[in-house]
C-alpha cells in the first residue's frame, strides 16, 4: 500500500461532513461542488449565484490558508500532458452535468440521505474510475 | 442574502481545509486509490467514510428542525429515478476522474496552490459543462 494516511483522511472527511451539515443547517442546500459551479453558470437568480460563489471562494481560501501553514507537497506526475488534462477536465465537467453530481453531491450528501440515485451514481463513477486507471496504467502503460 | 453568503463562505472554507487535511487535493492520491491492482492507497475510503458518517447523523437532526436557519425550506433533488443520463454522466465523470485524478472539489480547491494543472482542468471542466448545456438545448 502506498502512503496510506488513515487518520488525517478520516479527520479531513469529518470536516467535509461538518461543512455539508453547516450548509444544510443554515442554508438548506446540498454541498455539491459540480452543482454549485453549474449554478454559478446557469442560475438566473443573483442570490443563488452569490452563495455558490461564496462557497467556492471559501473552498479556495480554506485550502490556500491550510497550505500556507502546512505545505502540501504534490509530486509532479509523468505522462500527464496538457491534452490529457483538457480531455479529463472536459469529461469531468460534461459527466457531472449530465449525471447531476460528483463526489461531494452524490458521494457525500446523497449517500448520507440513502438516495438510491446517488448510491448508484457513486458506484458507477467509482467503478468507471477504477477501470480507467486499470486500462491506463496496466494495459496501455504497462 | 448576506447571512446566506457568509454561511456559504464559512462552509466552503471548512470544506477546503477538509480536502487539504485529507490530501484529496493531491491527484496522485486519487490515482493510487483507484489503482486497486497496483499500489493501492485506501485513504479516500476513509475520507468518504468519515464524511458520510458525520453527514448521515447530523442531517437527521437538521431535517428534524423542519427548515433551515436562513431559508424557508431544504432544497433536495426532486428527481428520483435512475435514468440513462445518470448512468452515462457518472460513467463519463469516472473516466475523466481516472484519467487525471481530479474531481470538481479538489481541483477548484487547488487553484490557490500556484500550480498550472488545476487551471487547465478547471477551464476544461467549465467548457465541458457549457458543452453539455448547449447539447441539451439543441
Amino acid at each position: 500500500m502506498e502512503n496510506f494516511t488513515p487518520y488525517t483522511s478520516l479527520a479531513g472527511g469529518i470536516l467535509l461532513g461538518i461543512s455539508a451539515s453547516i450548509l444544510m443547517y443554515l442554508n438548506g442546500r446540498i454541498a455539491g461542488i459540480s452543482g454549485m459551479i453549474g449554478g454559478i453558470l446557469n442560475n438566473p437568480s443573483v442570490t443563488e449565484k452569490m452563495w455558490r460563489l461564496a462557497f467556492i471562494v471559501g473552498l479556495v481560501a480554506g485550502a490556500f490558508v491550510y497550505n500556507h501553514f502546512f505545505p502540501i507537497s504534490i509530486q509532479a506526475r509523468e505522462g500527464v500532458t496538457t491534452p490529457l488534462l483538457v480531455v479529463g477536465g472536459l469529461l469531468v465537467g460534461f459527466g457531472t452535468s449530465m449525471g447531476s453530481g460528483c463526489t461531494s453531491g452524490h458521494g457525500i450528501c446523497g449517500v448520507s440521505r440513502f438516495s438510491l440515485r446517488s448510491l448508484t451514481a457513486t458506484a458507477v463513477f467509482l467503478v468507471s474510475g477504477i477501470v480507467t486507471v486499470y486500462v491506463v496504467k496496466h494495459m496501455i502503460g504497462a | 442574502m448576506m447571512s446566506k453568503i457568509l454561511s456559504a463562505l464559512f462552509a466552503g472554507s471548512v470544506f477546503g481545509v477538509g480536502l487539504s487535511l485529507s490530501a484529496m487535493v493531491d491527484p496522485n492520491k486519487i490515482i493510487n486509490f483507484l489503482d486497486i491492482t497496483g499500489h493501492w492507497d485506501p485513504s479516500l475510503l476513509f475520507v468518504l467514510g468519515g464524511a458520510v458518517m458525520v453527514t448521515l447523523v447530523l442531517y437527521r437532526f437538521i431535517f428534524a428542525q423542519g427548515k433551515p436557519v436562513f431559508d424557508n425550506d431544504f432544497q433536495l433533488p426532486s428527481v428520483l429515478k435512475i435514468d440513462a443520463k445518470l448512468l452515462m454522466g457518472s460513467s463519463l465523470f469516472g473516466i475523466g476522474w481516472g484519467l487525471i485524478g481530479y474531481c470538481p472539489g479538489p481541483v477548484v480547491a487547488s487553484l490557490g496552490f500556484g500550480l498550472e494543472e488545476p487551471f487547465i482542468v478547471v477551464g476544461s471542466l467549465l467548457a465541458g459543462m457549457l458543452l453539455h448545456k448547449v447539447l441539451v438545448r439543441a
